[in-house]
């Protein structure tokens, strides 16, 4: 009887230390409430990103299909499937910051690093993100750098960031 | 010597972290506190010597110095009145609020109101929230005890209390500032929720973009468990409650309440058609009660003024306080909570002080990314669910943003749309697909009169209003609809 290259059932799984690394820390999670995603947020904070390579891992210990994995992980903003480079910029683009000339600082900070919204500067260390609000309405506009927060963020404030 | 200072978001976010380290290095031992609110001034320090305190607003490290030698002899550049005098606050019903700025956020608390209500019945509390007139503080408005009595009546092995702490709209920030300035107060809320629907789980959903509440919500929880406030048999009154943080993952749709449990649930953010309502059939199919942070919070002032006289605050149906925020372009933004019935002008002019930039006031966006920009004239509107409700506004979750004359109403249409591209969970094709043609129908406005793709985006309204699942794309045509006519002058392709 051949068998289907589709037929895993006899295949041996080689799992790698750091498979096995990544197996064990999710595990607790998987008898939780919502343990998928706190299982995925213990990943990216552990690996800095969610590998997709991983993602057959991950549906292994929940028990679910890779395609509902990658389902959530794509689902939410946060989650990253490439490694992070070495700073993130988030610049809230939300109505308040709007009020309070986002647009210009926006623009003011793409010409800086010579990279537009959603992308990283060409040598690879910065991350320009858009973010939604930071909830500092008030003090706008707003900007998050390496995850610290700026209120009323300048350019200047770039300055911050140590290539 | 005594030094207080807040340690909020706002005040994070201004640089308090270093004025500590400063602080401290002037052998001063500091008491971190929540912001009062009045977030221009932040960080606020508080210095208090023999007991004369003195309040300095918008501390920096390299004014300590100088702010310590100035106490001996006169007033320094950066002393303010007190707080508590200020008429920001002063003129203030403190509700939510009364002990934000004041306590440090995770000291032990007093339980003695707790224990009270904990001697009533479900039904005797459920009664309360009735005559006590609280309505949802996260948008929709919808009477409290009317689903707490829903939850409380159907049948079922487990039922859950669910806090939406997915504080996504622009211009609010209410919740984080009560998380971070007194937790307690919605763990409070939440057990007495919890007992009144007989509901023996909490879950506090709260999104990623608030690590500074985060960290306030689990020392808070940490020791409420400790204190037997959480847990079996709580304060010994065979009450089981137990409460867990749930953290987002950056979804501004999981501040709807369907798309909220699919989250809580590990799964893809996607809104559940309605009914069954959540209250019969929720969390795990169970029966849940979601409620807004400020909802929650809002529950042990109605049992510490007493229902009634809860009930008797603000006008007609919007009963209690609402704790308004008001942001954007304006000179003192913060938050003001007040009874339900001041005027937007009131908040904006008396409070805000009109723009910050200095130039004429155009417009006041309120209730988020889904609500209604305003006319000069319908600033005074009284900020009542009813009245906003009247102009076609909604109150939302009572975040009001200031736009001087600069503002381009055609790029804030545009941008309404992009938000809910961006934003929308994808499964109902009115707000996924209308949402990219509305942004690109009002992109070609630009520089070309608005001509056939007025009606034409009238049209995409009327679709995505009617036919969107949920708010997201049922609501998005009224920020667009209300800059379309109300400022038609900046959708004739040329700009003022």
């Amino acid at each position: 009887m051949s068998t289907s290259p589709h037929d895993f059932s006899n295949r041996e799984l080689k799992i790698s230390d750091k498979q096995q690394a990544l197996r064990d820390g999710i595990a607790p999670y998987a008898s939780q409430l919502g343990g998928l995603i706190r299982a995925l947020h213990w990943v990216q904070h552990k690996f800095g990103y969610i590998n997709p390579e991983h993602y057959v891992d991950i549906a292994d210990v929940f028990n679910l299909s890779v395609a509902e994995v990658r389902g959530v992980v794509s689902f939410y903003h946060d989650f990253r499937t490439s490694p992070p480079p070495k700073h993130t910029i988030r610049i809230c683009q939300a109505e308040a910051c709007q009020a309070q000339g986002v647009r210009a600082l926006t623009e003011a900070v793409e010409e800086r690093l010579n990279t537009k919204m959603n992308s990283q500067t060409s040598d690879g260390l910065i991350e320009l993100k858009a973010v939604y609000c930071l909830g500092l309405c008030s003090l706008g506009p707003s900007m998050e750098i390496n995850g610290e927060l700026i209120a009323k963020a300048t350019v200047k404030d770039l300055e911050r960031v140590k290539r | 010597m005594k030094a207080t200072i807040s340690s909020d978001s706002f005040a994070v976010a201004s640089g308090v972290d270093s004025v500590v380290v400063e602080l401290n290095r002037h052998d001063l031992s500091v008491i971190k506190t929540g912001s009062y609110g009045l977030a221009w001034l932040e960080p606020v320090l508080e210095l208090e010597i023999d007991s004369v305190e003195t309040t300095y607003r918008n501390v920096t490290p390299q004014a300590i110095e100088s702010i310590l030698k100035s106490r001996a002899n006169k007033k320094h550049d950066l002393q303010i009145p007190n707080i508590e005098t200020h008429s920001y606050y002063s003129t203030q019903q403190r509700l939510v609020f009364d002990d934000s700025g004041i306590k440090p956020p995770v000291t032990v608390p007093d339980c003695s109101l707790l224990d009270s209500v904990l001697n009533l019945s479900p039904t005797e509390i459920i009664d309360a929230i009735e005559t006590s007139g609280l309505r949802g503080r996260g948008g929709a408005g919808f009477p409290a005890h009317i689903k707490w009595r829903t939850v409380a009546t159907t049948e079922s092995d487990q039922k859950y209390i669910v806090c939406n702490a997915d504080e996504g709209d622009s211009g609010t920030f209410s919740d984080r500032m009560l998380m971070e300035a007194d937790p307690f107060k919605l763990i409070v809320g939440m057990i007495i929720t919890g007992y009144a629907t007989g509901a023996t789980e909490g879950y506090i959903y709260l999104r990623s973009e608030y690590p500074v509440a985060l960290n306030f919500l689990q020392q808070a929880i940490d020791i409420a468990y400790r204190e037997n406030l959480l847990g079996k048999n709580i304060r010994d009154s065979n009450i089981d409650f137990d409460l867990d943080i749930f953290v987002g993952a950056g979804a501004y749709i999981c501040g709807e309440e369907t798309s909220l449990l699919e989250s809580l649930e590990g799964k893809r953010g996607e809104i559940r058609s309605k009914p069954p309502l959540p209250a019969i059939a929720g969390l795990l199919g169970k029966p849940t009660l979601v409620h807004n942070v400020i909802s929650l919070a809002s529950v042990p002032g109605i049992f510490q003024i007493g229902a009634a006289e809860y009930g008797a605050l603000g006008v007609g149906r919007s009963t209690g306080t609402m704790p308004f925020q008001i942001s954007g372009n304006v000179r003192q933004g913060g938050l003001i909570e007040l009874p339900f019935g001041p005027t937007v002008r009131t908040l904006v002019e008396n409070y805000g002080q009109g723009t910050l930039s200095g130039r004429p006031l155009r417009t006041v966006q309120i209730g988020g990314p889904l609500g209604a920009y305003l006319t000069e004239d319908e600033l005074d509107t009284p900020l009542t669910y009813e009245h906003l409700m009247e102009i076609g506004a909604g109150i939302g979750h009572g975040g009001l943003v200031v736009f001087d004359d600069t503002v381009d109403m055609r790029e804030q249409a545009e941008y309404a749309f992009e938000f809910c591209e961006i934003e929308s969970c994808g499964k109902c094709t009115p707000c996924r697909i209308g949402s990219v043609r509305g942004k690109e129908t009002v992109s070609q406005m630009r520089n070309k009169p608005g001509g056939d793709r007025i009606r034409l985006i009238e049209d995409l309204c009327d679709v995505m209003e009617k036919a969107s699942l949920c708010q997201m794309g049922g609501m998005t045509p009224i920020p667009v609809r209300s800059a379309m006519q109300k400022f038609p002058e900046d959708f004739r392709g040329v700009k003022p």
